[in-house]
């Protein structure tokens, strides 16, 4: 949120932030380490934990594929407001879905 | 007469017109390039947001049947080959770096750069789609393809089958509207390597190759919770 400051404002001064080349190929970087953690990780017998884990992983590779390949990081605040609450939202589908079918007799064997 | 004049005069009198000599593609709804930028951008992400919730349905079903049938979500996915999944997440990575590489050099006024990384994208998408139709020709091979009730495993109770041809059918349900979108990305794209190649982006203007890299990185997320969904269990 550092680099938000001058882009809070809509319109007027187009203050475009461009991201280094060394930043794009550090992401890219990081995913490919994670993939191959995911993978990793997989073939390690946790039982519940290793979907946990997969879920997290794939997060992490998710936040880090939003805020700099899709520049939300530079974006302003209305886009940040935006993005999280898709994922409020998401978070209520899950919670409400759940809700009914953990406390209403399902799995019906 | 004299109302039409008034009303001209009230409207343009704040700010002088400029429509003159503004940038060939601001809209005239707009102030500036900035404020068309970043109306653009966000407009994308409330579609973004949609498609968030689209695919969620079908990762929350996902979810909600893998809880029931553990076994059978273990057993499908064993039918599934994970080195031509990790191998097409690198792809499909590799076809985000290049995407984002195209948003660069859109910026920095890099026309043949430009065009280059989006065609580059085009093909690693392509090889993408292309492998997953090698990987749905052999699921039909082995009879995995839902409704086709030729599924059978020694070891599998009736119930069981059943079960792993419901994980197909969240298979070819999840990874078919991914690949849907895929598709419609390249065509896309597509439209893009020709706009591109025109010059009609640069530093002032580039709006449009970013929120086509919106697109393509949030096809990519869905395929990044996928592989370890899918592939993985």
């Amino acid at each position: 949120m550092a680099n938000a400051d001058h882009s809070d404002h809509i319109g007027h001064a187009p203050a475009h932030h461009r991201s280094s080349l060394a930043s794009y190929f550090a992401v890219f970087m990081t995913l490919m380490i994670l993939t191959v953690v995911t993978v990793w990780v997989s073939r390690i017998d946790l039982g519940a934990f290793n979907t946990i884990v997969a879920m997290a992983i794939a997060i992490l590779k998710a936040t880090v594929v939003i805020l700099w390949f899709m520049h939300v990081i530079h974006s302003p605040r209305l886009t940040w407001i935006v993005v999280i609450s898709s994922f409020i939202w998401l978070a209520m589908m899950f919670v409400l879905f759940y809700a009914d079918y953990l406390t209403r007799g399902w799995p019906l064997s | 007469m004299s109302d039409v004049t008034l009303h001209h005069g009230a409207e343009h009198a704040a700010e002088p017109h400029k429509h003159a000599h503004h940038h060939p593609f601001l809209q005239h709804h707009f102030e500036d390039l900035g404020q068309q930028h970043e109306a653009s951008t966000l407009g994308m992400w409330f579609f973004v947001a949609q498609e968030i919730l689209f695919f969620g349905g079908a990762f929350c079903a996902y979810f909600i049947y893998r809880g029931m049938y553990h076994d059978a979500w273990k057993l499908g996915s064993h039918h599934q080959d994970w080195k031509i999944g990790a191998a097409n997440t690198v792809v499909l990575i590799l076809s985000s770096l290049t995407m984002a590489l195209a948003v660069w050099g859109a910026q920095g006024a890099k026309r043949k750069f430009t065009a280059l990384m989006l065609i580059l994208t085009l093909i690693l998408g392509g090889i993408f789609v292309g492998v997953k139709g090698y990987e749905y020709s052999v699921h039909i091979d082995h009879g995995l393809f839902p409704g086709a009730q030729t599924y059978t495993n020694v070891e599998a109770t009736p119930e069981l089958t059943q079960q792993v041809q419901l994980f197909m059918t969240f298979y070819f349900t999840m990874t078919g509207l991914h690949a849907l979108h895929m598709i419609i990305g390249a065509g896309l794209l597509l439209w893009f390597i020709k706009r591109t190649w025109r010059g009609d982006f640069g530093p002032e203007y580039y709006g449009p190759v970013e929120i086509m890299g919106l697109y393509w990185h949030f096809v990519d997320i869905v395929w990044i919770f996928l592989f370890p969904l899918l592939y993985l269990v």
